[in-house]
């Protein structure tokens, strides 16, 4: 046998082979990837932390300051007097039209997809669509709310047209709840389909119909993770501004407001939390107290949307723990 | 419905009543699921409509020009265009790279218990809203950081870009650990059986294999970026709806979605006819252009689902 190579570097004694093989050495291109890679985790959490500590610093004192009345104020056109009221309540509606709509067809939808069509070209082309619509930009969604909701249904109300071109709250709702649609359905579908076989088939086996089974097995399993999917667009819709804009919120002051819930600011125009704080932000900030009330009706905002998030999370990581 | 019993299928279908309610849940999740599809027919009828009255409308000198203005009848349509790539191009440069490396950490190294504080940490940065992001870009991250490397004022596409690149990083993060995530696990030990560290299974088996999801992240990432509208929209200038075509990162500009949102912006006066249509036909090709993207991206998911 001849050699075909000869390595110089092999071990010439079995001694030497035993400590080529046993020494440490210290992985110096795993350590560095490793440290990379940390980098950018560390850059990504320091970033939210950025954030947040931006804007507590920014408003904390001012919204500490104020209390309760930034919470309970109108718009003014002085920082020091300025409430974010109108957007509180915009918001708030926006949420009850993404419960009251959103949830309800998403859920149904997902059912659909999930637990009744077979498998055809029909039900394919519905996922794709329900894909797609998930991926359009939020701007293209209010061209959508301009069109359908604002000027082919007047708003939702049509003899209140005359003052704001059906920029209406129910056109904003609803231009919303059309938004999160898709994720509702996306992730409630997510949900369904985790729930094991074998539980439908328990209950198909005993002589359940399918709406039986879906009622009694499928929804009380998924349940957690569809109400995770929901709280998630929740906090998605209430954070919207630009289709807002789109369908001609008001960027501004809706005048002296003083009720909270009243079903004739249905046909009214509307504000958002969203859409006073790109107001605000668009304020020049050599002029005082703007940038500190920016900051304050952000910590409001924040304060709204993370709250869902968290829940969603926590909700989510609880029952993950429970059926592991 | 297997053979030999002796019921009838009158016996087998249960009352009517119940079939009857059946049939109604039944249709009424149908419905359900086919509003998606009216949504969709209405998405593309708004859109279509009155971007054809907007291209009817102009003199095709009006679409090439120095600056996208439409209160001044000037729709220079390389503005936003160029605006659009630029501010998404700063995005990636910095989501693509941080989000991939967040979720190989994620994905690869980290110990289950540390990834269970640092996935809803990402979650939580991932549900900050963009008009948050917007303020940030525009009074923390121009201040601080553009206008300490550069003479740019305080509006700029690169502020602007870093901020959407902020918002995206989740995004990638998320769908690039998913795809990471779906690479059996045998292949990697397969690849430590024979001898190679950690670093060389990861770089060599792990990512390779989980590509095609990875690239599906980027592309989802890119396509978030350009739709992106409220961080643009605070944070690059353009007020008044007014951005001169420009190259320059450091400069003032606009991009599509900020110039539709800046279009209808009620200020002092309000747009209407052509100005107004303008608006239609950004919407329109922003649509394509994320619609295009997402088909790619899906078509790229699809493909990791297949192989594993």
């Amino acid at each position: 046998m001849t050699a075909i190579s000869s390595p110089m570097d092999v071990p010439a004694t079995s001694a030497e082979a035993d400590v080529s093989f046993t020494e440490r050495r210290t992985d110096w291109q795993g350590i560095s990837f490793k440290a990379l890679l940390m980098a950018g985790l560390g850059f990504a959490i320091l970033t939210l932390v950025a954030v947040l500590w931006n804007v507590i610093v920014d408003g904390g004192d001012f919204l500490l300051e104020r209390g309760t009345s930034f919470l309970t104020e109108n718009a003014s056109s002085r920082a020091n007097e300025f409430g974010v009221f109108e957007g509180i309540r915009g918001t708030l509606w926006i949420g009850i039209f993404v419960i009251v709509f959103s949830f309800p067809i998403g859920i149904g939808a997902a059912i659909y997809l999930e637990e009744y069509a077979s498998d055809s070209k029909l039900k394919r082309f519905i996922e794709l669509n329900i894909r797609n619509l998930a991926g359009v930009p939020s701007v293209v969604y209010g061209i959508f709310g301009l069109i359908i909701f604002v000027r082919r249904f007047d708003g939702f109300f049509p003899n209140s047209v005359e003052r704001h071109l059906g920029a209406t709250t129910a056109a904003a709702g609803a231009t919303l709840a059309v938004l999160v649609l898709p994720i509702v359905i996306i992730t409630s579908a997510e949900a369904i389909r985790a729930v094991p076989r074998a539980l439908r088939e328990a209950g198909y086996g005993v002589g359940a119909t399918r709406w039986e089974v879906t009622r009694h097995h499928v929804l009380p399993y998924a349940a957690p993770g569809i109400l995770t999917g929901t709280l998630l667009s929740l906090a998605r819709a209430l954070g919207e501004a630009a289709p807002l804009i789109l369908i001609g919120g008001v960027l501004g002051s809706l005048g002296p407001q003083s009720s909270l819930f009243e079903l004739e600011q249905l046909g009214e125009q509307f504000t958002s939390l969203t859409l006073m704080i790109t107001q605000l932000a668009k304020r020049p900030s050599t002029v005082a107290g703007w940038t500190e009330a920016t900051a304050a009706a952000i910590i409001v905002l924040l304060g709204i949307v993370l709250m869902a998030n968290a829940a969603a999370i926590l909700l989510r990581n609880r029952f993950e723990k429970k059926r592991g | 419905m297997t053979a030999t019993t002796t019921l009838t299928i009158d016996d087998m279908t249960g009352s009517a009543r119940r079939r009857t309610r059946e049939r109604f849940v039944s249709s009424l999740f149908f419905g359900a699921a086919a509003i998606s599809l009216l949504i969709s027919v209405g998405i593309i009828y708004s859109l279509i409509d009155e971007a054809w009255t907007f291209l009817g409308g102009v003199d095709m000198g009006q679409l090439w020009g120095d600056q996208w203005a439409p209160p001044f009848a000037e729709y220079d349509i390389k503005t936003p265009f160029v605006g659009s790539l630029i501010v998404t191009g700063i995005a990636m440069t910095l989501a693509i790279p941080v989000g991939l490396a967040a979720a190989v950490y994620m994905s690869e190294y980290a110990r289950p218990g540390v990834r269970k504080v640092l996935k809803p940490t990402l979650e939580v940065l991932a549900g900050i809203p963009s008009v948050v992001l917007g303020f940030f870009a525009l009074r923390w991250i121009s201040p601080n950081i553009v206008q300490n490397i550069s003479d740019a004022g305080g509006f700029s596409l690169m502020a602007a870009g870093l901020g959407v690149g902020i918002l995206t990083i989740p995004l990638i993060a998320s769908v690039s650990e998913d795809a990471l995530a779906s690479v059996p696990g045998a292949l990697r030990e397969a690849s430590a059986g024979l001898g190679a560290k950690k670093v060389t299974t990861t770089i060599r088996i792990t990512i390779p294999a989980a590509i095609s999801g990875l690239v599906a992240a980027f592309i989802i990432g890119i396509s978030r970026a350009i739709g992106e509208t409220m961080v643009v929209f605070l944070a690059a200038g353009g007020g008044g709806n007014q951005a001169e075509f420009t190259t320059n990162p450091f400069d003032p500009g606009t991009v599509m979605t900020a110039a539709m949102a800046a279009t209808v912006a009620p200020s002092d006066r309000v747009a209407s006819g052509v100005e107004l249509e303008s608006l239609f036909f950004l919407g329109l090709m922003l649509f394509l252009i994320t619609l295009t993207l997402n088909v790619i991206a899906d078509r790229f998911v699809r493909r990791v689902r297949l192989v594993y």
